[in-house]
């Protein structure tokens, strides 16, 4: 395995396009060092990216939103306080991922291009209408956070493409966001059902929303029939039900030791009604 | 495989070794420089018991590569007591009994100390999820939570 620093994303690029064997990007390490450890995955070229300029930065932009550096760790989002002051349930999603070592080093994007559907900071990403910067020998381009997966380990990420921004909208007003996940424990463990909800009020009306789900298909994933069901609505028990058939109607969950279909399906409409409730809240300014 | 050469400081000292890329800190720390005090429970960063810290952040070393130390700054539990002098979690550990084999305990030391540092007045909600990435089979916690909360009183009342 040979091991490569470099200094800007062109370098990485060119490392990953010309490898011939099997490259990985190396920020937190936390899923790829376990699979080196287990040769679940052996790289030929292990590609470290955290000294190239600006990674482990969190910046403001213009618009009012963030541009979050491709290492920036768990941790370090959740002590930045505008951040998870405008955007709650995202910073929740992220700090869910393992433990505080892990969180330590464990960043957006490799929880996402890790290719879990169980991730949970992907829904929460989808919810939040996260896009991203990804650039490769062909040039650059803004992807969608919910275009990335492709599957359990796959992504949509080409030969020598790499993501090199994660850019979080601005908050606007009366606006907020959840994440929640079931987990048979208290701490530790992979989403049995998560669900992210990104709603803006006006008045005590719903008009606009974002329902992502992850752990009931193949891949994470927008479910826009979700987001209708609340649209229009003062989040009432009709809008809640509308919603949890439409959470519901959206899983394609398997069978594991972990949670049947039927529970998974079940979990999730309780999941999106409990994630959209929070969601309200904080959009009304009522909780944080 | 070509040994890289890796220079760093470990609690405060310069070190450097020769190791393979592939190699984890944790295994540099024991078998390069001899710090046997971070130990390997699982090599998957779920137990926490090779808890170090790489420039003041709390990390499991099984997940850090030797070559990612380049430059850096770690702390291990062989750097937390000064000479004879126990550190006063160290010291709250022997006095509330909060070990019993003593194979978690470097880790959840490092642990401790990290988050002392952050908050010195954790609640007991606050330590139990901090180490909830510290695994111990022996003691059932309650020994471990005492004697962490005991430690922080009193570096509090000494502050």
């Amino acid at each position: 395995m040979r091991y490569h620093k470099p200094a800007s994303f062109a370098q990485a690029i060119d490392i990953a396009n010309t490898s011939e064997g099997i490259t990985r990007f190396l920020a937190g390490g936390t899923d790829v060092l376990v699979q080196l450890r287990a040769d679940i995955v052996s790289p030929d070229d292990l590609i470290d990216i955290k000294h190239i300029s600006g990674v482990r930065e969190i910046g403001k932009t213009p618009q009012g939103g963030y541009d979050i550096g491709i290492a920036v760790s768990g941790a370090e989002m959740s002590e930045h306080g505008a951040l998870g002051a405008d955007w709650p349930g995202l910073v929740e999603a992220m700090d869910l991922i393992g433990s505080t070592q892990v969180q330590g080093r464990a960043t957006l994007v490799g929880n996402l291009c890790n290719g879990s559907p169980a991730a949970d900071s992907v829904p929460a990403m989808i919810a939040a209408g996260v896009t991203l910067t990804v650039e490769g020998p062909n040039g650059a381009r803004e992807v969608k956070v919910e275009d990335i997966p492709a599957g359990p380990g796959k992504t949509t990420l080409g030969k020598g493409e790499m993501i090199t921004s994660v850019h979080v909208p601005a908050r606007k007003e009366n606006g907020g966001d959840a994440y929640l996940r079931f987990i048979p424990r208290t701490e530790m463990d992979i989403a049995v059902v998560g669900c992210g909800v990104n709603l803006r009020l006006e008045g005590d009306k719903i008009v606009e929303a974002r329902v992502a789900l992850g752990a009931v298909a193949p891949k994470a994933a927008l479910v826009p029939e979700a987001a209708e069901a609340l649209i229009g609505t003062t989040l009432d028990d009709a809008a809640l039900a509308a919603l949890a058939k439409a959470a519901q109607a959206a899983c394609q969950p398997i069978n594991d030791k972990r949670g049947t279909i039927e529970f998974r399906t079940d979990v999730a409409g309780v999941l999106a009604q409990r994630a959209a409730k929070i969601a309200y809240a904080r959009a009304k300014g009522e909780t944080k | 495989m070509s040994l890289v050469h890796v220079t760093t400081k470990v609690n405060g000292d310069e070190a450097e070794f020769l190791c393979e890329p592939r190699e984890t800190l944790l295994d540099c720390l024991r078998d390069r420089l001899g710090f046997t005090g971070s130990k390997e429970g699982c090599g998957t960063g779920d137990c926490g018991a090779c808890s170090v810290t790489i420039d003041g952040r709390l990390v499991s070393s099984c997940l850090v590569l030797g070559v990612e130390a380049e430059g850096k700054d770690i702390r291990t539990i062989e750097g937390m007591a000064q000479g004879d002098e126990l550190h006063p979690l160290q010291r709250k550990f022997i006095e509330h009994a909060a070990l019993q084999c003593g194979f978690c305990t470097p880790g959840i030391l490092v642990a401790a100390k990290a988050l002392l540092e952050k908050d010195p007045d954790p609640s007991e909600e606050d330590i139990r999820y901090w180490l909830a990435g510290n695994l111990c089979r022996c003691t059932g916690y309650d020994k471990i939570v005492r004697a962490v909360q005991d430690a922080a009183k009193e570096m509090r009342e000494d502050a």
